[in-house]
This record gives C-alpha cells, structure tokens and sequence, in this order.
C-alpha cells in the first residue's frame, strides 16, 4: 500500500509532510491542492516528518492537505520522440502545454503515446540479453534509435519473443524476455529511469582519447575538449558565454546535443526556438533543431526544477549515449543550479559551507561531472557524453565556491576575460590562464599526431609560448615605453599579437569565419607560426607595428574567405610578398 | 481591506519581531495575506498550527492581543482601464485622493510565461537618446537596467526615455522614491500631457521599506492585463531596484536567514529574475518592456545586486559625466543592449551596425591617446585627431540631451568620420562608404 501523508508545514517551497508509513529519501511525492496535484521530492527525513521541496509554487498551500508517496524517485521517460522536443526541467512537453502561461501542476506526456514507429529487430528469439542490449530499433527523424532491455533489469535475460519488423506505438510490446528463474518479462518502447542514478548499462569507461571538433579555433587548436571528456566556462556577464556555447552547440561534431537552460534568460532560449528550426547542421545538412533536444528551466520558473534540470538532460544523455551515439550535453549555467541548492539548504537550516552554499557542493559537482564520458558499450560499440558547462562568479571573481569546486571536476578551463571582451577580442577565451588537461594525456597526444599532424602538438605548445611570451613583453613595454625596449621586444609582441588576432579570434557572426575545421586550423596555425620563425629587418620600433598590422588584415580577410579559394590563395600570396620585403637576409 | 461576515478574529499573538508576528491559527494558506490590527500582513511561514506573519508596514506599537484577520487569499490588484492616469500605494489604494478602481481581481506575482509560447522580441523602441538608440538600441519585451550612481540624473533620463518610447501604457513602479523624485515623476508626466496613459505605484521614503516588496508585482501584474488581454506595448519603469534588494536582506535577516555575498539573500538571483523575467512579447502582439534602475556605490558592479543584475537583464546602460564636455553621457564602454542585433540594420539603415562599431572604436583610440598624454608620450597626428573626434562625437551623440531620428544620428556619424579621418581609418565596408561618405 502507498504512504501517504498530511502536510504539517510550509516555508515557501519546503513542505513538511507527516507521513504515516516507510518514505525514502528523494522519493516524490505528489500533495493534493485545491483539485491540483503538486510534485514534489523527499529531501530529508526526520521520524515520521519528511521534507520535501516542491517543483511548483506553493501559493495558498494549507496544512493538513493529502500527500501521496509515490515509491519512486524522480524519472524521466525515456523513448524513441525525444529528439527536437522543448521539455522542462522535469521532463513535460513544453509544447503539449495549453495557454500562454505556465499552469502549476499541469503535467504533460514527454513522448506521443499516438506516433506510430517503424521497429526493426536487432536481437532475435535466444538471444542472452542484459540492461542495455539493443533488440531492435527505430529511426527516430534521422537517427536510428535503439530500442533496449530497460536498464532497471538486473542480471542476464534470454529473448523469448520479439515483434515482427513492423509499425508499433511507443506503449507496444515489442519483445519478451525470460530471467534466470524462468520469469517473463514483457518489453516496450519506453522504460523509466531515476535521474540521480547514472545509467552504467556499458562494459567499461575508458580515459578519453579522441578529440571532440568545435570549429572554435581557441578551443580545438589551443585547449581541445576530448570527445566523452569535460570542460567548463566561467565568466563574468557580458563576456559572450552564450554565444560561445551557442557556437558549440551549432558546429560540434556531435550525433546530438542536448542543450539545458538552467535557470537563464527566456530571451535566450526563445533565440534556440526561433533559430535552430531554420539554422543548417553543416554535418548533415538537415536543420540544427533536427538533433537537438532542450531541456529548459528558465530563471523565473520553479527553483526546485531548476536542480532537476540538469539531472533531466544528463540521463536523457546516457540514454543515447547507450545507443552508440556520440551526445553533446550544454549546460548554462551550473551556477544556478548551485544557487538552488543553496535556497534549499538554508531553507532546511542546514550549517552553510563557504557563501553559504551547502557543504557537500564539490561532491556534487563532482559527482554530476563524473556521468559525462566516452564509452565501451556491452555489445562492444562505442558511445560518448561530452560536457560542457557555464559557471557565472558573482563579481566575476573565480575564486568563489562554484567556480572552485566545478575546476576540481572538470578537465577543461575556458576563462573568459572581461579585458579580452572589453577590447572585442572574441571569443574571450583567455589563452593563458585556460587549460585543458586532455593535452597531457599520452593517448591524446597520439591520435592528434595521427590525425592531424605529427608536429602538430609540438606546434600547439609553441604557440602557447609565444602568447605567454608576447604577454610577457607587452608589460615590460607598458612600463619602459615604446624607445626603452629593444626593438625586438615589438617584434616578439606582435608576433604574438598575428596568432591572437588571426586564430583565437573569430567572428561568430560571420557564415565561413564561425565554424574552421581542424585541416584549415592546422594550414593557419603552421602560417602564424611559420612568420613567427621568419627574422624581419626593423630600422626602427616605428615599422614593426604598421607592418604587423598589414599582415593581419590580410590575414582576417582570409578567415572569412572560403578555405584554399582562388581569393584566399591571393591573399596568401600578398602575405608572403609582404614578408619577403621585411625579411632579414 | 474590509472584514466581512463570520471571519474569525484570532487576538493571540504568540511572538513578535521587528518585521513579523507568530500566532497559532487553522486553515490558512500559504502567501495568504491578513490584517493585524489593519495593518496588511502576509503569511510567510506555517509550522503546525503556528502561523508566521511578515507585517509590511513594520510591527511598531502592534500589542499581543492584536487583532488578526486572514483573508483568504494573496494579494490582489483590480485590474480595468480604469488604471490608467492613477497613483497608487504599495498595497494598490489610491494615493491621488480618487476612488477605488473597479475591475478584476487578480493575485500579483501570478505564473510565469510558457517559454515555448514567447516570441523573439523585434520591435525597436526609439528613444530619441542617440547613446541609447545608436550604440544600444532597445527592443521590446527587453529587460534592462541603469547601473548610476545615486548623484546621476537616472530618474530624468528614464522619464524621458519613457515619454518618447511610444508606449501605449507607462507604469512606474517607486521603490524607496525620494517625495521629491515622485512628485518630478508626477509634474514631468503632467506637463506632458501623458497622464492618460501612466500608472505609478509609488513607495516613497516616508513609507516603511518592507512594503516595497510589493510594488514590483503589483506594477507587472497590471502590465500583463494591458500587454496581454489587451494586447498593448506597455513599459514598466523600476526605480529602484537596489532598495528593493535591500528590503529583501531585511526581511530574509529577520527570519532568521543565513545571508550570502553581501549580506544580501542566498535567493536574490531568483528574486530578481522572477520580476525582470516578466518582460516578455507576447504571441498575440502586446509586450512588456521593463527599464529598471540599479544604483551603485562608487561604480563598484561587482556588488551582489548589479553583478545579479548584469546576468539577468539584457544589457545595462551606463551614465558617465564626460568632463571634456561637462555634460552627462551614456557610456559607450560599458553599456550593452543584447537584444540591439535583432533590430540594426535591420529595422534601422542597413550602415547602422557598421557606424556604430566604427564611432565607438575611434572613441577608444582617442581614450588611449589621452592615456598616452597623461603618461607624457607624444602624441601623432592620429592621436590629435582622435582627440578631437572625441570631444564632438561625445558632445553631439553621447550626451543624453540629444533628441533625433536614427537616420540623422547616422548622418552626423558619417559628418563626424569626413572631418576627422579619411577613409581607409574608419574601417567600414566599401561598399557602404561610397553610398555614405558625404560628399562635400
């Protein structure tokens, strides 16, 4: 028999309820309001009193109304129709959803119980199947969806039965499966999952070892995000934190990108609506929104789902991720979510940790982090979830707890710098103070040799040492004085400055510019590095800047000429006359 | 608010703070508000049988044997027509000595909008102000604030950005308003004959600060019924937003709250963006544009209600006093409209984004060069023309007095680059610069 409950307190979103039998912890519970059915989680138990935060309002909440406990934690559906739907942090069909505004406690199907989809087998009758195992699939849009044993199944199954290739609706049953004991077990299109529990229906998790191309030149050629591997973005407002993950969200070589608004502006997720049904995925051709999926929690909307968001998108993630598909997963911001835990914890007069944010902040952070990675697949076929988060620092000042905890998690750092916006040098990625842990490792390194170049690394480390270097100058120039350095000082700075202006810079505004690919990242970078390496005959300071200068406008033009084009090859061949006039004999 | 028949009167006051009051009492709901001794309160928190009360005008002289009346409901604003031209309190009663507004009753702070239902904001608002409407141009359904310092002339520049936007309604919500800067709101909507269609709710210092929660919520519950069943560009005018953030940390101190950054709440981010975030274009036409004021102590926004501020808003807009010019302008620097790209060059000439980035980039090279000749360097011929530039592009575009079509802020950019500079110095596409360059 269920629990149930009465309420017996309310502090804005926390809701005490009593409850008269066993209650777990994160179980939902639904409390009963005026004919309306509020969801809310168990978020701690004290004898008979469980706390729960409600994913709604709770405007005109009386004490002693029902509470129902539900045995469960808080699910998601998962199922072939998930692909390019607007959902909510708890998974509601945000389209589905009647009338202008949000309606509390109205709960809408994430998938169309109606759609008719064509099933072809994978698996057949005898198979050995466990959770995870493909039975068969669907094209879902474009993407051939799996349909698997539900990963709640424990140990090994054989298939007693499975449909005939045909049309079947979600509810269908598709296959049945036979434990160990003889039991059978009916299979359909949908299965339900916790979103706290991560989905571990795979053989092993490797370290990364492929890299994951953005068409961000600062972020490939600088401080490349491994495929199946994390990375985050903290930055001030105002320093293009959105357009850079927008960016990434267009271009990523990814099979799907699942993007979370977690707790930001509705304008901004309104510009994903407007635009990515008309946008073109340069990799398929087809529309951006065709293999996007986005889960939207917006700043004004229930804090408590705002935590659920990002959980939400995660597992949605996994769950294609166990299709062998290579998932792109964007969160902005974590911040947010951070600051929603807080609310809770300072709600439940818990002992606040470092601006008041709960303790256990770094455990979750590291935690949620720890989901995302590349993977071995039962059935030996591969599949990945790439990271990527934003943080926002109150006052823009990284040391904050946030910031913090989420660097001890993720293996990537884009700082963007409020100097590098201010001078519209975009993106502001800063290229000194970013990493991206992924260089070091050995199995990266190879396969950038092997697909990219075999002195590839070696020249990445090098530009990275002339930045550092142009940096370095650039200061002992600002103290001495244009005349009170030597006149190779210029030349080292604006050596450094052809790199900045003509690869970490990009226009994400312009159609060629945006995206770059690795071939023509790796053909501008040996150009930068190759004047880097060329000595120049300066009479005086005076010359090196208008020269530099020269140079990388031409070189700007050609970033937004079409690769090895007859104007891009003219531009080319104005640079080099322009460096063999300078160059020292 | 009027008792009626057969409500029960509780009289037992169990605790009393500063700013709210326990009791023990049945059946009430949450956010339910109440009147204790008539004074209006609000249920904050219920424990049990044990209801706490946050009383908005402050607890002073209220005694243990108050009594105390549960209304059954949140709070509430009439909404009709009839709003239109009329000053009201925080709690929605008439302050202008008219009667009561007849209408339909709704709850303020009531849902948010569905994103998916939301339309990408289009529509530019001309403000006259070349600072704003060139180099950030405003759109509706936009959410942006003034960062000023208490001695800038915000409040002016908002009346006169209000007053020109074309609005079809104008709310004015006054959060710790000065009597002085309400009765200028007051006398400048007056003279211009604009009383029709503005409706302010006003707490002026001489009100107790906690009311002032309020006023936010009451002024964009009456925007929704004008924008959204009416169908009406409406801009809502916020003014100022610091206090209200102040009168948060009161109230969350005085039930007992763990304060983060700056003393203020943990949940100011929420707060602020539940109200910021009603700015919306609806479907059906109608918008809600909200221009709010945040006011900085000596410029600093990395204080927790600006830095709050600058990630939910749309951009912010800068005042500067420019002592070359001893004029205030808007800070090209510093300010930001996110939403201008939907619009320039599109709804304005299409050399708009170009003149913009052109003017504001020469504007920079003449503030390096004013660096330079603080450091004692010399200047060029480029630094002493920038200088110059400088001087008329701030006085002739930045200054917040300006008053002109977009068009003409374009061709005095355009006069600006042929005096100054020649073409190949300014940087914008060719094109453009054989259509523009004046020709004399």
């Amino acid at each position: 028999m269920a629990t149930n409950g009465k309420v017996t307190g309310i502090i804005a979103n926390l809701v005490i309820v009593e409850a008269d039998g066993p209650v777990s912890q994160n179980e939902i519970c639904f409390i009963r309001h005026k004919g309306v059915d509020l969801m809310a989680e168990v978020i701690k138990i004290l004898g008979n009193k469980a706390y729960t935060q409600v994913f709604e309002s709770t405007r005109g909440l009386k004490v002693g109304s029902d509470a129902v406990f539900m045995n469960h934690m808080l699910e998601v559906t998962l199922g072939p129709g998930i692909l390019s739907r607007n959902y909510d942090g708890l998974q509601n069909d945000l389209d589905k959803m009647k009338g202008v505004f949000l309606k509390r406690g109205e709960y809408t199907d994430p998938l169309n119980p109606e759609a008719e989809w064509v099933f072809t087998a994978i698996a057949k009758q005898g198979d050995k199947v466990e959770a995870g195992s493909w039975l068969g699939e669907v094209i879902e849009g474009w993407m051939p969806h799996k349909i698997m044993v539900p990963f709640k199944f424990e140990g090994f199954y054989t298939v007693k039965s499975i449909v005939k290739n045909g049309t079947y609706k979600t509810k269908d049953v598709i296959a049945v499966v036979t434990d160990s004991k003889g039991k059978d077990f009916e299979v359909t299109m949908t299965q339900k999952w916790p979103v706290k529990v991560p989905i571990r229906a795979y053989k092993e998790k490797p370290r990364p070892f492929k890299i994951m191309e953005t068409g961000v030149r600062t972020m490939d050629t600088l401080n490349p995000l491994a495929e199946g591997g994390t990375g985050f973005i903290p930055g001030p407002f105002g320093c293009g934190k959105t357009v850079l993950q927008h960016a990434v969200s267009q271009q990523a070589e990814a099979d799907m990108i699942i993007v979370t608004a977690c707790g930001e502006r509705a304008n901004e997720v309104v510009e994903i609506f407007t635009e990515f049904p008309e946008l073109d995925d340069p990799r398929t051709g087809r529309k951006l929104m065709e293999r996007t999926t986005i889960i939207c929690n917006t700043s004004n909307m229930p804090v408590a789902a705002r935590e659920a968001s990002v959980y939400t998108g995660m597992t949605i993630a996994e769950y294609y991720r166990s299709m062998g598909l290579k998932v792109l997963l964007l969160a902005d911001s974590t911040s947010r979510w951070a600051q929603a835990l807080r609310e809770m914890s300072n709600r439940m007069e818990e002992l606040p940790g470092p601006d008041a944010f709960p303790m256990d902040l770094p455990a979750i952070i590291s935690n949620f982090y720890s989901r995302a990675g590349f993977v071995y697949l039962n059935n030996g076929q591969t599949g990945s979830i790439t990271f990527l988060g934003t943080v926002s620092p109150a006052g823009g000042n990284l040391k904050e707890p946030v910031t913090e905890s989420t660097k001890k998690a993720a293996r990537c750092f884009y700082a963007l710098n409020q100097e590098r916006a201010d001078s519209k040098r975009y993106p502001a990625i800063d290229p000194i103070d970013s990493y991206s842990k992924y260089l070091e490792y050995p199995e990266i390194q190879e396969y950038l040799k092997n697909t990219i170049g075999a002195d590839w690394v070696d020249n990445v480390t090098l530009a990275k040492d002339i930045l550092l270097r142009g940096k370095e100058v650039s200061e002992q120039i600002n103290i001495l004085g244009d005349d009170g350095v030597p006149i190779d000082y210029h030349e080292k700075y604006w050596k450094a400055e052809v790199i900045d202006f003509v690869v970490l810079q990009q226009d994400a505004f312009d159609s060629i510019d945006k995206s770059t690919p690795f071939e023509r990242q790796k053909f501008m970078l040996e150009q930068v590095l190759d004047i880097y390496k060329t000595d120049f005959d300066f009479k005086s300071f005076e010359e090196v800047n208008p020269f530099f200068k020269s140079i990388i406008n031409t070189f700007k033009q050609m970033n937004y000429a079409e690769f090895k084009s007859e104007k891009f090859n003219g531009y080319l061949e104005q640079i080099k006359n322009k460096i063999n006039e300078r160059k020292a004999v | 608010m009027e008792t009626t028949a057969f409500q029960k009167i509780y009289t037992k006051i169990t605790q009393i703070t500063k700013a709210t009051c326990s009791l023990k009492a049945e059946g009430v709901g949450y956010e339910e508000i109440a009147t204790v001794n008539g004074r209006l309160a609000q249920v904050v928190k219920i424990q049990g049988d044990n209801v706490t009360l946050q009383i908005f005008s402050g607890t002073e002289g209220i005694p243990t044997n108050a009594e105390v009346v549960f209304m059954g409901k949140a709070p509430t604003i009439n909404v009709s027509d009839e709003l239109a031209g009329r000053f009201f309190n925080a709690y929605g009663d008439p302050i202008d000595g008219g009667p009561a507004v007849e209408g339909k009753e709704v709850e303020i702070g009531g849902p948010s909008v569905n994103p998916v239902r939301r339309k990408q904001p289009s529509e530019l608002i001309p403000t006259g102000i070349a600072g704003i409407d060139l180099n950030n141009t405003l759109v509706t359904g936009q959410k942006i604030p003034f960062f000023a310092d208490p001695d800038q002339p915000f409040n002016q520049v908002m009346a006169m950005v209000a007053l020109r936007a074309k609005a079809d309604k104008i709310i004015l919500g006054g959060m710790g308003l000065s009597n002085d800067d309400y009765l200028f709101f007051k006398n400048i909507f007056e003279n211009a004959g604009a009383l029709d269609r503005i409706i302010s709710f006003i707490n002026t210092t001489e009100n107790p600060p906690v009311e002032r929660l309020l006023i936010p919520d009451m002024a964009l519950t009456t925007a929704e019924y004008f924008a959204h069943e009416k169908h009406q560009k409406v801009l809502v005018l916020l003014t100022d937003m610091t206090l209200y953030a102040d009168a948060l940390s009161i109230v969350s101190n005085r039930m007992d709250q763990i304060p983060s950054k700056d003393s203020m709440p943990g949940s100011l981010y929420s707060d602020l963006a539940k109200i910021y975030e009603k700015a919306v274009q609806f479907p059906e036409g109608g918008s809600i544009t909200i221009i709010a004021v945040t006011t900085l102590s000596g410029g600093d926004i990395t204080h927790a209600i600006p830095d709050n501020t600058g990630y939910i808003t749309e951009g912010q807009l800068f005042l500067r006093r420019d002592t070359d010019i001893g004029k205030v302008i808007i800070d090209p620097f510093r300010s930001l409209s996110r939403l201008k790209q939907l619009v320039i060059g599109k709804q304005t000439r299409e050399d708009h984004p170009q003149v913009m980035n052109a003017a504001i980039r020469l504007f920079a090279d003449a503030a390096n060069a004013k660096t330079k000749l603080e450091n004692g360097f010399d200047l060029n011929d480029y630094d002493e023309r920038t200088l110059k530039y400088a001087k008329e592009y701030s006085r002739e575009l930045l200054a917040i007095d300006i008053n002109v079509e977009i068009d003409a802020m374009l061709d005095t950019g355009w006069g600006l680059f042929a005096k100054y500079f020649n073409k190949s110095e300014i940087g914008i596409k060719d094109a453009l610069v054989a259509k523009y360059w004046p020709k004399n």
